[in-house]
C-alpha cells in the first residue's frame, strides 16, 4: 500500500498515511486530486478506481471515507477490508467510533494504525492482539481521553445515504 | 475496554482543536494558528523549563497544525528531546510528531538515530515497537545506514517477543525497499525463511510480506519458501473456520496471510516437485470449491474475505498458466461474478478476465461471456466498471469475433463517456487492422470513427489508414471512392478532409472515370471545405491539388486560379503562402515529365510496428495490454491471429517517420526545385511532400523523435548533484529521480579501484534496453582507465540490478568520468548522464609518521609552487569528531599530536598511480574564535596539480 487517506464529504483530511517517499508538496496534490475525485462519485459505483498508475480502494462510511492507494498487483478485496479492520478497530477502541473521536484524538487513530498495518503492510490482523497492544500502552499512561461517541452518534451504524445530524456538526 | 475510564487527556489540546473547529473563516482559522505558535514559540524559547506532559502538549499542537496544512518550521528539538522521555505517552508523541515530520534537517538525525538505538537496545517490547515503527515510517536512507545491520538479528533472535519480531519484519521490508543495498540478508535468509512455520500467525503474516518482498529482487535465495508458504497455505485452507480463533475474519481463515502466501507463490514458476505441485493444486482447488458453497454469512465481508483470497488463487493459476482445467474453472468462477449484483465483483471478474483472455487453455472459454460483456458494456451505470468491459473485449477479440466486437465498440464510442473515449478509438483502430478480412472493412470502420468521434481520432490512426492504403493495391479504389463519399456530408471533420485530402490527392484518378466523381467534382468537394480548415490541413490540401494537377491536366486551370489568388498568394501565414507560390511556379515552368517525376504517387511504406499500438501502450503502460501486438504484420496482408507474445519490438515509431519512408530512395527529392521548396522557410525535409506536419511545433517533435534514437544525446545534462557527497565516503546513492535511483558502494586499493552500481527500478513498470556507457574526456582518457562490465537490459518494476566498473589510475587527473545510462521507460527512450565519483583521493594510501618525520619532510616540500593553501567560510558547524572523520574519509593517515596546536589537524599519505606515487601532507586550521567560522586548509606535494586538486576536493568538504 503507497497511502492512506481518511476525509470528510466536506473534503477535509481526517488522517493521512504515506508509505512511499514523497515531499510534502506531492502529498498535497495528490490528497486534493483525490479526494476531489472520489466524492465526485456516485454511492452505488464501484469501489475501485485506476488512478495514475495506482489503483484507488475507497469505502465511505457515515461522513468518512477511507481511501488506500495499492500498486496494480495488490489485491482490491482484501484491502477494502483492511480498511474495514480498521474500522473495527478504531470502533471497538473508542466504544462506537465517530468523526470527532477521529477529530480530537487523532494521535491515537495513528497509533491504532501503526499497530494495524507497518509500512504499507498487515502487520496483526488479529483484533485483539492489536487491542492488547494499544491497552498496554494505555495502561502506560494516565491519560484519559473524551470519548465523543456520548453525544455523537458512531460511524459504523449510520446509514452512508443519510446526513446523520451529528456529521453536519462535526464539519462546522 | 479503555473507554470508561477515559476523561481529559490534553484539555488544552481539546480546546484549541474546538477553537480552529468554531473559526467561521479560512482568516479566522489563520489567526488563531499564528497566535497559538507565537505562544508555543515563547513557551519553547522561555527561562522556564517546561515539564515533560506541556512540551508533550505542544508538540502535538504543532503536528496537529501541521496536519492540517500548514508549515511547521520549529518544535523538532522539542519532539526529540521527548523520545528519550521516561513516560510512555510523550516518548510516543515524539516518535509521532518525528515520523509525520520527518526532515533532512542534519542536525537532528543523529540525535533520533540515538534516541531508537536506545530504545531498540532497551529490551522492552512497548519502546522497541516505538522504535521501528519510527524507522519503518520514515524509512530514510540514514536510518538504513544506522540500523538496517541490527534489525535482521532482532528479527530472528530466539527471544524476541512475537509482536517485536512482526514490527521488525516489516520493518526490514520498508529499509529493504528503499535502500536494498544497505541491508544485508544473506546470512539471515534461511532463518527469516523459517519464519514462515512460526506458530504465531501474526509473526507468519508480517514475515511472509518481507519474504515476497526479498524473494521479488532475489528468487533463488529464496526458493525454500516455496514448501513451507504451500504447507502453511495447505493448513490454512482445510482449517475449520474456528481453529484459527482471532485470525479467522467473518467464518474466513486466515484471508490477509492466506492473500499474502498466494502472493509469495506468484515470485515463482510452479513447483517442479511432484508431490508439492500437487499439493499446491489440491490447496487452488480447495478455495475454488469454497467460493462456491453457500455463504456462511450474509456480511459483506465475509464474501469480500472469501473472494479476495479467490481472485489471488486466480492470478497465481493464471501466472502458473499450466492447469488447464484450474484455468477454465477459474474462468467459469469469474463468469458467475460477471453478472453479480456487487458492482465491486462485476468490475473484478472482468479485470481478471482479462489476464485469461491471454492464456491459450482459458481464451476460448473467456470467448463465451461475449454476450454478458457487451451488455455490461451497455447497461452499467459505473464508468470504471464499463472502461473494464471494454478492455476485456479487445483482450477476447479474434478473427472470429472482431465484426461483432468492433461494431459493439463502434456504437457504445457515440455515447461513451469522453475520458475513455480516446482509448477506445485507438482500440477499435488496432482490432480493426489486425483481424481485417477484407481492407473495405478496415476502410470503413476508420471512417466510421472519424465519423462519430473526429476530436478523438489522433493523428497515429488516420495516418495509419494512409499507410496501409498506400501499401495495398487492392483497397486503393474502394478508398477513393468511400473518402469520396463521405465527403459528400454537408458537415464533416477536419480529419475525415485529411484522409480525403490525402487519398484523393494519391488515387483520386481511380474513380475519376464515373463522371458524378470526375477530377472537377473531386477538386470543387475538397476545395468546398478548404475554408473552414485549420492552417496544416490546408497546407496538406494544396499539396493535394498539385498532386491533381499530374493527375489530371484538365484541372489544371482551375487549380492556377486558386492557387494565383490573393487570398493564397498573398495568406498571411507564410507556410501557405510558401506553398502557394512554389506550386504555381512549378505547375507552370515544369514540363510534364518533371511533374510526373515529382509528384508520383508515394511508395510503400517499410514495414513497422503500429504507432496506434504504441501509443495504446503509452496510454495504458506496458503490461496492462493483452498480447495482440503483431498487428504491424497486417500491412502485409498477413492477417493469422497469433498467440506470439514475444513479437520483436520494432524501434519506436515516430509520428511523422510512420508517414514518411525516409529509408528508401525518394523520386521527389531528386529534384532540385523541389530541394529549394523545402528548405526554404521551414526546417521540415521536403520528403514530406503532403506536408504532414506543417506546424512547427510537430515538426519540432519530429526532430526529438529522430534524435532520439540515437545512442549518445549531446542534450542530457550530467547530474554532479552528489559528486562532492563522495569525496570522503565511498558508499551512498549518488542520483535518483522519480524512475530510477543509482547507488554506488566502492572500494579502492593502492591504484586500483572497483565501484558496484546499483541500478534500482522505483517504478512498477520493466525498464527496457537498459544500457550504460562509461566516457571520459581525450586527456581523462590517458589517466584513467575505466572498465565497465555489461548490465542486464531489463529491470524488472521494483527489482535493482548491479553492476561493476573497473578502475585503474594511470597519473593523477582532475577531471571525473561520466556514466551514461539510458532505457526505455513506458515507450520514451530516457538519458540520464552521472558524474562518476572517483577522484584523486580515492587513490591514497594513509601513511603515520612522527612529528619530528612529519616537520622535515613539511619543509622538504617548501617550494611555492609544491604548496598550496586555501582560506575558506564553514559550510557545516565545527564539530571535531565530524571533521575527523571526514579526514580520514578522504584518505590520509590523521596524525595526532604532530601540531603544536590541539585543535588544528595534520594528515599524511601516498597518491598511488600506475606511473609514480605523490607523497601528500595536509593541514587543516579551523579559525573558532572568529565571528564567521573559517578554515585555513594547506596542501604540500612534489605535484602542483596534485596538491591543487587535492585542496580543492577537501576545501569543499567543511
Amino acid at each position: 500500500m503507497q497511502f492512506m487517506l481518511l476525509f470528510s464529504r466536506q473534503g477535509k483530511l481526517r488522517l493521512q498515511k504515506w508509505y512511499v517517499p514523497l515531499s510534502d508538496k506531492e502529498r498535497k496534490k495528490i490528497s486534493r486530486d483525490l479526494v476531489q475525485t472520489i466524492l465526485a462519485r456516485k454511492p452505488k459505483m464501484c469501489s475501485f478506481l485506476e488512478w495514475r498508475d495506482l489503483k484507488i480502494v475507497y469505502k465511505r462510511y457515515a461522513s468518512l471515507y477511507f481511501c488506500c492507494a495499492v500498486e496494480d498487483q495488490d489485491n482490491e478485496l482484501i484491502t477494502l477490508e483492511i480498511i474495514h479492520r480498521y474500522v473495527e478497530l478504531l470502533d471497538k477502541y473508542f466504544g462506537s467510533v465517530c468523526e470527532l473521536d477521529i477529530i480530537f484524538n487523532f494521535e491515537k487513530a495513528y497509533f491504532i494504525l501503526d499497530e494495524f498495518l507497518l509500512g504499507g503492510e498487515a502487520q496483526e490482523t488479529s483484533k485483539k492482539n492489536v487491542l492488547k497492544a494499544i491497552e498496554q500502552a494505555d495502561l502506560l499512561q494516565e491519560v484519559r481521553i473524551f470519548l465523543y461517541h456520548q453525544v455523537a452518534e458512531p460511524i459504523r451504524e449510520i446509514d452512508c445515504q443519510l446526513d446523520s445530524s451529528w456529521s453536519r456538526a462535526a464539519t462546522k | 475496554m479503555p473507554a470508561v475510564s477515559k476523561g481529559d487527556g490534553m484539555r488544552g489540546l481539546a480546546v484549541f482543536i474546538s477553537d480552529i473547529r468554531n473559526c467561521k473563516s479560512k482568516e479566522a482559522e489563520i489567526k488563531r494558528i499564528n497566535k497559538e505558535l507565537a505562544n508555543i514559540r515563547s513557551k519553547f524559547k522561555g527561562d522556564k523549563a517546561l515539564d515533560g506532559y506541556s512540551k508533550k502538549k505542544y508538540v502535538c499542537k504543532l503536528l496537529f497544525i501541521f496536519l492540517l496544512g500548514h508549515d511547521i518550521d520549529f518544535g523538532h528539538m522539542e519532539a526529540v528531546n521527548l523520545l528519550s522521555s521516561n513516560k510512555y505517552t510523550e516518548k510516543q508523541i515524539g516518535y509521532l510528531f518525528i515520523s509525520v515530520l520527518v526532515n533532512s534537517n542534519s542536525d537532528l538525525i543523529r540525535l533520533i538515530n540515538n534516541a531508537i538505538k536506545n530504545d531498540l537496545g532497551s529490551r522492552n517490547p512497548t519502546f522497541m515497537n516505538l522504535a521501528l515503527h519510527c524507522i519503518a515510517n520514515v524509512g530514510s536512507r540514514e536510518m538504513a545506514e544506522a540500523f538496517a545491520s541490527e534489525i535482521p538479528s532482532i528479527l530472528v533472535a530466539g527471544d524476541t517477543m512475537d509482536s517485536v519480531k512482526q514490527s521488525a519484519a516489516l520493518c526490514l521490508l520498508r529499509l529493504n525497499r528503499t535502500s536494498a543495498d544497505l541491508v544485508p540478508m544473506g546470512e539471515w535468509t534461511a532463518r527469516v525463511v523459517h519464519l514462515l512455520n512460526d506458530q504465531h500467525l501474526g509473526v507468519v503474516t508480517a514475515a511472509t510480506s518481507l519474504i515476497t518482498t526479498l524473494a521479488q529482487k532475489s528468487p533463488d535465495d529464496f526458493k525454500t519458501s516455496i514448501s513451507l508458504a504451500v504447507a502453511r497455505l495447505s493448513r490454512i485452507v482445510t482449517s475449520a473456520s474456528i481453529d484459527l480463533q482471532d485470525y479467522t475474519y467473518y467464518f474466513v481463515a486466515a484471508p490477509w496471510l492466506s492473500v499474502k502466501l498466494l502472493r509469495l507463490l506468484q515470485c515463482y514458476p510452479p513447483p517442479e516437485d511432484a508431490a508439492l505441485r500437487s499439493r499446491l493444486t489440491e490447496c487452488l482447488e480447495t478455495i475454488l470449491n469454497k467460493a462456491q458453497e453457500p455463504p456462511k454469512s450474509k456480511k459483506v465481508q465475509h464474501s469480500n474475505a472469501k473472494n479476495a483470497v479467490l481472485f489471488e488463487a486466480i492470478s497465481l493459476i493464471i501466472h502458473h498458466d499450466s492447469e488447464p482445467t484450474l484455468l477454465v474453472r477459474a474462468c467459469n468462477q469469474l463468469g458467475q461474478f460477471l453478472q453479480h449484483r456487487e458492482t465491486n465483483l462485476r468490475y473484478l471478474a472482468l479485470e481478471s478476465m482479462c489476464t485469461l483472455a491471454s492464456s491459450e487453455f482459458s481464451h476460448e472459454t473467456v470467448k463465451t461471456h461475449i454476450e454478458t460483456v457487451i451488455n455490461a458494456l451497455k447497461t452499467e451505470r459505473d464508468v470504471s466498471v464499463r472502461q473494464r468491459a471494454v478492455d476485456l473485449l479487445y483482450a477476447m477479440c479474434d478473427r472470429s469475433n472482431a465484426k461483432q466486437i468492433v461494431a459493439e465498440m463502434l456504437s457504445y464510442l457515440e455515447t461513451a463517456d469522453y475520458s475513455i473515449r480516446e482509448e477506445i478509438v485507438l482500440k477499435v483502430a488496432i482490432l480493426a487492422e489486425k483481424y481485417a478480412v477484407d481492407y473495405t472493412w478496415y476502410v470503413d470502420t476508420i471512417l466510421n470513427l472519424i465519423r462519430i468521434a473526429g476530436d478523438y481520432v489522433s493523428e497515429e490512426v488516420w495516418y495509419r489508414v494512409i499507410q496501409i492504403v498506400i501499401n495495398r493495391e487492392d483497397v486503393q479504389g474502394y478508398a477513393a471512392k468511400t473518402v469520396f463519399e463521405a465527403l459528400q456530408a454537408p458537415a464533416c471533420h477536419e480529419n475525415l478532409v485529411k484522409v480525403g485530402g490525402y487519398i484523393l490527392g494519391e488515387f483520386g484518378n481511380l474513380i475519376a472515370g464515373d463522371s458524378r466523381s470526375s477530377p472537377l467534382v473531386q477538386f470543387n468537394l475538397l476545395h468546398s471545405k478548404f475554408h473552414l480548415c485549420s492552417v496544416p490541413t490546408r497546407a496538406l490540401l494544396l499539396s493535394a491539388y498539385i498532386k491533381f494537377i499530374n493527375l489530371f491536366p484538365e484541372v489544371k486551370a482551375t487549380i492556377q486560379d486558386v492557387l494565383r489568388s490573393d487570398s493564397q498568394l498573398r495568406n498571411s501565414d507564410v507556410e501557405l503562402q510558401q506553398r502557394a507560390v512554389e506550386y504555381l511556379r512549378l505547375s507552370c515552368i515544369a514540363s510534364t515529365d518533371i511533374l510526373a517525376t515529382v509528384l508520383e504517387e508515394m511508395p510503400p511504406f517499410p514495414e513497422r510496428e503500429s504507432s496506434i499500438l504504441a501509443k495504446l501502450k503509452k496510454k495504458k503502460g506496458p503490461g496492462n495490454l493483452p498480447d495482440i501486438d503483431d498487428a504491424r504484420r497486417n500491412v502485409n496482408g498477413s492477417t493469422e491471429h497469433s498467440e506470439n507474445t514475444e513479437a520483436p519490438k520494432k524501434s519506436s515509431p515516430s509520428l511523422v517517420a510512420d508517414l514518411l519512408p525516409t529509408n528508401r530512395p525518394r523520386p521527389a527529392s531528386s529534384s532540385p526545385i523541389m530541394r529549394s521548396a523545402g528548405t526554404m522557410g521551414t526546417t521540415h525535409p521536403f520528403t514530406d511532400l503532403l506536408n504532414l506536419n506543417a506546424t512547427p511545433s510537430a515538426g519540432a517533435s519530429l526532430l526529438v523523435d529522430v534524435f532520439s534514437e540515437s545512442p549518445a544525446p549531446a542534450s542530457v545534462d550530467v547530474c554532479e548533484e552528489n559528486f562532492l557527497r563522495f569525496v570522503c565516503k565511498n558508499n551512498g546513492v549518488i542520483f535518483e529521480n522519480q524512475l530510477l535511483q543509482i547507488g554506488l558502494k566502492s572500494e579502492y586499493r593502492q591504484n586500483l579501484g572497483r565501484i558496484y552500481v546499483f541500478y534500482g527500478n522505483k517504478t512498477s513498470t520493466q525498464f527496457l534496453s537498459f544500457s550504460t556507457s562509461v566516457a571520459s574526456c581525450d586527456m581523462l582518457k590517458t589517466q584513467l582507465n575505466v572498465h565497465a562490465k555489461t548490465v542486464d537490459p531489463l529491470i524488472d518494476g521494483g527489482a535493482q540490478v548491479q553492476q561493476m566498473l573497473n578502475i585503474e589510475c594511470v597519473s593523477d587527473f582532475t577531471d571525473a568520468p561520466v556514466l551514461n545510462i539510458q532505457f526505455r521507460y513506458g515507450g520514451t527512450l530516457q538519458n540520464i548522464a552521472v558524474k562518476l565519483p572517483v577522484m584523486l583521493n580515492k587513490f591514497f594510501q594513509p601513511t603515520e609518521m612522527t612529528s619530528q618525520d612529519f616537520f622535515q619532510r613539511w619543509k622538504q616540500l617548501g617550494a611555492p609552487e609544491q604548496e598550496v593553501q586555501k582560506i575558506f567560510k564553514a559550510k557545516h558547524p565545527m564539530d571535531t569528531d565530524v571533521t575527523k572523520a571526514k579526514i580520514l574519509g578522504f584518505g590520509v593517515a590523521l596524525l595526532d599530536g604532530v601540531d603544536p596546536n590541539p585543535a588544528n589537524f595534520v594528515g599524511a599519505g601516498v597518491i598511488h598511480s600506475k606511473c609514480t606515487q605523490v607523497g601528500c601532507l595536509l593541514r587543516l586550521e579551523p579559525n573558532t574564535q572568529a565571528q564567521v567560522k573559517m578554515y585555513r586548509l594547506t596542501l604540500r606535494t612534489s605535484k602542483d596539480t596534485v596538491s591543487q586538486r587535492l585542496c580543492d576536493l577537501l576545501s569543499e568538504q567543511f
